[in-house]
C-alpha cells in the first residue's frame, strides 16, 4: 500500500511543481470542465447534474400532487403543457402513474444516490484522507458520463409516444414486463431499464474507486480509525453499492428478456385482456427479492453518506468532538451488515412463508439498535456544547429530527403484524419519504452549505439559506406527518382519486393541504438553486482557509484547491478529527503533531 | 391569464426575498460579519424551540382532528390482535419520539454558542454507550417477541371447519368462487380460461368438483362469525387483497396461489350502525399497483348470517351449468318438456 502511496505522491509532486512554474494549468475547457478528471470537478458535475434531476423529479411530484389535492378541479395549463397527457386539464391515470415512477426513479436513484453519495464521495474522499486524487481518475471520470448517459436515456423515454415507464419506482412484473397491460409498458418500460443498467454501471465504477482509494491512498499517519465520519460513511455506502448493485442488474437484464426475448423468469400462468401468454413456471416473486435485495442496501446508500455528513457538521458547529467515535463507527458497521438482511420486509404481504417473515422482523427490528445509537451520538455531541447555527448545522439538527421521526414510524413497518394492515398504504409513503427523503435531502443540504466555500470558494447566502432551512423543515413536517394518519386508515398509496370510495374519501381537506404545502416547499427550493448558481459567481468571497474552524484535511488546501489539491506536500496527520475544545483550544487540526501535555482521551 | 398572474407575482415576490438577502449581506458587511453571525444565531435558536413547541402542539391537535377517522374497531378477530400491536407499539414509539425530540431540540436550544461557555470536551463513555444499545435492544425485543407470536397466529393454519372462498385479481376487478356444497374447489388451468364461453376462471370441467362451484363478481359474501379462508390467486399482474376494516392484505400473485384466513366479527348491518354510516360497505382495495386502474379497483364484502348466506348462494347457478347449459337438469326438463314440439317445428 505505501508504495503505490509513494509512487504516486512523486508523480503528482512532479505535476505540482510543474504548476508552480507556469502559474496556471494549460488545460483545455473541455479537459477542465466536461471530460475532466479532477474529483472535485467530477463531485461538481454530479451535484448539478443532481439538482436538474430534483428539480424535475421536484416538478413531477408537484403535477400528480395537483391531482391528488384537487381531483375534481381541471388545470387548462396542463393540457397547453402535455397535451392527450392532461385531457381537459386533468391528469389521466397513465399519466399519473408516469409520474410517480419517474418521481420515485429520480429521487431515489438520480438525486439521493448519484447526487448525493457522487458528489459528496468524490469531492470528500481524497480531501479529507490527504491525496491528491482518486484512485483511478479516469473510471472517476466514466462513472459520471455513464451516470450522464443514463439520464439521457431516462429523460428520452419521458419523449416516447406512449410516454415512459409507469410501473412504480419498483417496476414489478407481470406489470412491467407485459405490453399489453398498459402504455406505460410499451417502449417508456425497456429504456426505464436500459437506463437502470447504465446507471448500475456509473455506481460501480463509482464505488470500486471510492473503495481502493479510501484503502490505499490515505496520507501518512491517516489511520484508518483517524478517518473523519464521512469518510467512513461513503466507504460503507460504496461496499453496499458494489455488492447489492449487480443484483438489481441482473433483474433489470431478466425482466429485458422477459420483455423481448420470450422467456418466463417472472412469468407464468397469465391470461391478459382474454389473451392466454404460453409463459408457465417463472416466479413473480423472485424479481421482487433481486429487486428489494438491492433496494434496502439501496436506502442505506442513501442514508449513510447523509450520517456521515451529518455527524461532522453536528461536530464542527457544536464545537464538541462527536461522541462516541467507535460507537458511530460499529454502528455504521451494523447497519451496512444488516442492510443486506432485511429485504424481505418489503414482502410480507406476498405469501412469503410465515417462519421466514419471523426472520426478517428479527433482523428488521435489529436494525433499530445501531440506529438508536446513532441518534443518542448526536443528540450528547450537542450536549453541552457551543452551537453555530451555520444553515449546514440546521440542516443537520433537522435529519436528526427528521430521522428520529422516520425511523420512529420504521418499527411499526419492519413489525410484520402491523405492515399486513400498513403495507402499501400512505402510512409507507410518509415514513420513507421522511426517514430516506427528506432526511438525506436534508444531509445533502447541510453537506452543500458546509463545503460549498470548498467547491467554490464562496459562500451561499446565509438569509436566503436560513428561509430555505425553515420553510423545508416546517414543510416537510406538514407535509409527511397527517399522511401518517391516512395510511391508518388504510388509505392505499398511488390512488389518484378516492372519491369513489367509501372508507377513504374523508381526507379530502387534508389533501388539499397537503399539495399546498408541497407547492410552497417545492418553491423554496427553487430559491435554494438561485442561491447556488448566484453564489458561484457573485457570493461573498471566502477569505479564510478555514471557515468553520474545523479539524479535517480539507480545510488546508488553499481556497480554491487546483488539481492535485495541495500545493506542496500532502500535510501528514498526527490525530483523530474531532480534537474540538479539549484542552483549552477551540480546535486542533489533524496535521497538528499531539503535544507533550496533551490529555489523552 | 391566472396563471401568469400567479406566475408574475410568483416571480416577484422571489425577486424582492432575493433583493433582501443580498441586502442582508451588505449590512452584515458593514456592522461586521461577527455580530451579524451572533445574532442570526439567537435567533435560529429561539426558532428551534419554538418550532419543538409549535410541533409538539401541532402533534397533538392533528390527533384530535383525525382520531376518528382512522382506525375504527377491527372487524375481524385478526384485525383485534393487530390493532393490540399497533397500540402497544405506539405507546412505545410515542415516548421515544417525545423524549428524544425534546432533547434535540432543548440541547440545540439551551447550547446555542455564547461568549461566556466553553464547548465541553467529551469524546465518548462506555457506560452511556451501553445503556442505550442495550434498552433499545430489550425493548424491541420485546416488540418483535410479541410482533412474532400474533404474526404466526394470524398466518397460522385456517381451522378446519372454515369455508373457502377463490379471490382472483385482474386488470380491473375481482372475482370469486365458492366450493359449494362439496366443499372444495374443483382444478383450473389457466390456459383453459374463457370468459366468452363462461369459464372466467379456466375450471377444468372433467373434475367433478368443479360441477357445483359457484362463480360472482365483484361482490363477495362472508358469513359472521364464521372463519373464512381466501385463497387468492390473480390472473394478469400482481394485485392485492387488501381488507381495511379485517386489517388483512395478501397479495394476489399471477402463477403462485396464496391464502390468508380471518373470522369476520360484525355484518355489514352491525357496521353500518357502529360507524353510523348508512352507506357502510366492507370494500376490497386493491394494495399493488397494477396499472392505470389501479385506484379504481374496488370490490365490496356483504358480511350476512347463515341463514342469509345460504339463500344467496341458493339463488346462485354453479359455474358449471352456465357454461354447458346442456347438462341443467332444470334445463333439461324444459328440453324434454319442449323438446318435441320445438323439435318439430325446426325439422
Amino acid at each position: 500500500m505505501s508504495e503505490t502511496t509513494t509512487v504516486h505522491v512523486a508523480e503528482v509532486k512532479h505535476a505540482s511543481t510543474h504548476h508552480e512554474e507556469h502559474g496556471h494549468h494549460e488545460q483545455s475547457f473541455i479537459s477542465k470542465y466536461i471530460f475532466s478528471m479532477d474529483h472535485k470537478t467530477i463531485g461538481k458535475q454530479f451535484l448539478i447534474t443532481g439538482m436538474i434531476w430534483a428539480i424535475i423529479g421536484g416538478f413531477f411530484s408537484v403535477l400528480f400532487r395537483l391531482q391528488l389535492g384537487y381531483p375534481e378541479s381541471t388545470f387548462p395549463i396542463l393540457e397547453t403543457l402535455f397535451g392527450k397527457w392532461a385531457k381537459g386539464g386533468q391528469i389521466q391515470p397513465e399519466f399519473y402513474y408516469s409520474l410517480v415512477t419517474m418521481h420515485g426513479t429520480i429521487l431515489v436513484f438520480f438525486v439521493l444516490t448519484a447526487g448525493l453519495s457522487g458528489t459528496f464521495a468524490n469531492l470528500l474522499i481524497p480531501l479529507q484522507i490527504g491525496a491528491r486524487d482518486m484512485a483511478s481518475p479516469f473510471l472517476n471520470m466514466l462513472s459520471y458520463w455513464f451516470f450522464f448517459l443514463a439520464g439521457i436515456v431516462m429523460a428520452a423515454s419521458v419523449f416516447v409516444q406512449t410516454g415512459p415507464a409507469s410501473g412504480g419506482w419498483t417496476m414489478y412484473p407481470p406489470l412491467s414486463a407485459l405490453r399489453q397491460a398498459g402504455d406505460g409498458q410499451k417502449i417508456g418500460t425497456d429504456l426505464w431499464l436500459v437506463s437502470m443498467a447504465l446507471f448500475v454501471v456509473s455506481s460501480l465504477l463509482g464505488g470500486l474507486n471510492y473503495i481502493s482509494t479510501i484503502l490505499n491512498m490515505r496520507t501518512k499517519g491517516m489511520s484508518m480509525t483517524r478517518l473523519p465520519l464521512p469518510i467512513w460513511a461513503m466507504f460503507f455506502t460504496a461496499v453496499l453499492g458494489v455488492l447489492s448493485f449487480p443484483v438489481l442488474l441482473s433483474g433489470a437484464i431478466l425482466l429485458l428478456f422477459d420483455r423481448n426475448l420470450g422467456t418466463s423468469f417472472f412469468l407464468s400462468d397469465i391470461v391478459i385482456n382474454g389473451e392466454v401468454l404460453p409463459n408457465e413456471g417463472g416466479s413473480a416473486i423472485l424479481y421482487q427479492h433481486l429487486f428489494w435485495f438491492l433496494g434496502h442496501p439501496e436506502v442505506y446508500i442513501i442514508l449513510l453518506p447523509a450520517m456521515g455528513m451529518v455527524s461532522e457538521i453536528l461536530s464542527v458547529s457544536s464545537r464538541k468532538p462527536i461522541f462516541g467515535y467507535m460507537a458511530m463507527l460499529g454502528s455504521l458497521f451494523a447497519i451496512a451488515i444488516l442492510a443486506f438482511l432485511v429485504w424481505a420486509h418489503h414482502m410480507f404481504v406476498t405469501g412469503l412463508n410465515p417462519f421466514l417473515g419471523s426472520v426478517f422482523v428479527l433482523l428488521t427490528l435489529l436494525i433499530a439498535v445501531p440506529s438508536a445509537i446513532k441518534v443518542f451520538n448526536w443528540l450528547t455531541t450537542i450536549w453541552r456544547g457551543n452551537i453555530r447555527f451555520t444553515p449546514a448545522a440546521l440542516f443537520a439538527i433537522g435529519f436528526v429530527s427528521l430521522f428520529i421521526s422516520g425511523g420512529l414510524t420504521g418499527i411499526f413497518l419492519g413489525n410484520s403484524t402491523i405492515d399486513i394492515h400498513l403495507h402499501d398504504t400512505m402510512f409507507v409513503v410518509a415514513h420513507f419519504h421522511i426517514v430516506m427523503g427528506v432526511a438525506s435531502m436534508f444531509g445533502m443540504f447541510a453537506g452543500v452549505y458546509h463545503w460549498f466555500p470548498k467547491m467554490f470558494g464562496r459562500y451561499l447566502n446565509n438569509t436566503l439559506g436560513y428561509i430555505h432551512f425553515w420553510v423545508t423543515m416546517v414543510g416537510s413536517y406538514l407535509i409527511f406527518w397527517p399522511m401518517h394518519y391516512q395510511g391508518l386508515a388504510g388509505v392505499p398509496r398511488r390512488y389518484l382519486d378516492k372519491r369513489g370510495w367509501v372508507n377513504f374519501n374523508q381526507f379530502g381537506e387534508l389533501d388539499k393541504f397537503i399539495t399546498i404545502v408541497s407547492i410552497v416547499v417545492f418553491i423554496v427550493q427553487l430559491v435554494f438553486v438561485v442561491n447556488f448558481f448566484y453564489s458561484i459567481y457573485k457570493g461573498r468571497k471566502v477569505r479564510s482557509q478555514n471557515p468553520w474552524g474545523a479539524n479535517t484535511l480539507e480545510w488546508t488546501t488553499p481556497i480554491n484547491p487546483g488539481h492535485g489539491n495541495w500545493e506542496g506536500d500532502i500535510p501528514e496527520v498526527h490525530r483523530w478529527p474531532y480534537d474540538y475544545g479539549k484542552d483549552g483550544h477551540e480546535f486542533i487540526p489533524q496535521t497538528e503533531p499531539v503535544g507533550s501535555s496533551e490529555s489523552k482521551h | 391569464m391566472q396563471t401568469l398572474l400567479i406566475s408574475a407575482i410568483l416571480i416577484l415576490f422571489l425577486v424582492v426575498v432575493f433583493q433582501i438577502a443580498k441586502a442582508s449581506e451588505y449590512v452584515a458587511m458593514i456592522r461586521g460579519y461577527e455580530n451579524a453571525r451572533k445574532q442570526s444565531n439567537k435567533i435560529n435558536a429561539f426558532l428551534l424551540l419554538a418550532f419543538l413547541v409549535l410541533g409538539l402542539i401541532g402533534v397533538y391537535y392533528c390527533n384530535e382532528m383525525f382520531k376518528g377517522r382512522i382506525l375504527g374497531e377491527p372487524a375481524s378477530d385478526h384485525g383485534v390482535l393487530v390493532d393490540q400491536m399497533l397500540y402497544v407499539t405506539l405507546a412505545v414509539t410515542f415516548v421515544v419520539f417525545v423524549i428524544t425530540q425534546i432533547a434535540l431540540f432543548w440541547f440545540a436550544y439551551k447550547y446555542q454558542e455564547s461568549d461566556n461557555r466553553k464547548a465541553f470536551y467529551y469524546p465518548h463513555n462506555n457506560t452511556l454507550e451501553l445503556i442505550w444499545t442495550v434498552i433499545p435492544a430489550i425493548v424491541l425485543s420485546v416488540l418483535v417477541g410479541f410482533g412474532i407470536f400474533y404474526w404466526f397466529k394470524i398466518t397460522g393454519p385456517a381451522p378446519k371447519d372454515a369455508m373457502v372462498v377463490e379471490v382472483v385479481g385482474k386488470q380491473y376487478g375481482w372475482e370469486f368462487r365458492y366450493p359449494g356444497a362439496d366443499g372444495i374447489l374443483g382444478k383450473k388451468y389457466f390456459k383453459k380460461v374463457d370468459a366468452a364461453n363462461n369459464n372466467p376462471v379456466g375450471q377444468l370441467w372433467e373434475d367433478p368438483a368443479n360441477h357445483d362451484d359457484v362463480y360472482v363478481e365483484q361482490e363477495m359474501h362472508l358469513v359472521v362469525g364464521k372463519p373464512v379462508q381466501l385463497v387468492i390467486g390473480a390472473k394478469d399482474v400482481i394485485h392485492d387483497v387488501g381488507l381495511v376494516h379485517f386489517r388483512l392484505k395478501m397479495d394476489a400473485v399471477p402463477g403462485t396461489p396464496t391464502t390468508m384466513w380471518f373470522t369476520p366479527k360484525f355484518t355489514t348491518k352491525e357496521m353500518k350502525q357502529k360507524t353510523g354510516n348508512p352507506d357502510f360497505v366492507y370494500e376490497i382495495s386493491c394494495d399493488q399497483l397494477c396499472g392505470k386502474g389501479h385506484w379504481s379497483m374496488r370490490g365490496t364484502i356483504v358480511v350476512e348470517t347463515q341463514e342469509e348466506f345460504d339463500a344467496w348462494v341458493a339463488s346462485k347457478k354453479p359455474q358449471y351449468l352456465v357454461a354447458n347449459p346442456d347438462k341443467d337438469p332444470a334445463q333439461q326438463k324444459e328440453n324434454t318438456n319442449a323438446a318435441p314440439l320445438t323439435g318439430a317445428i325446426i325439422r
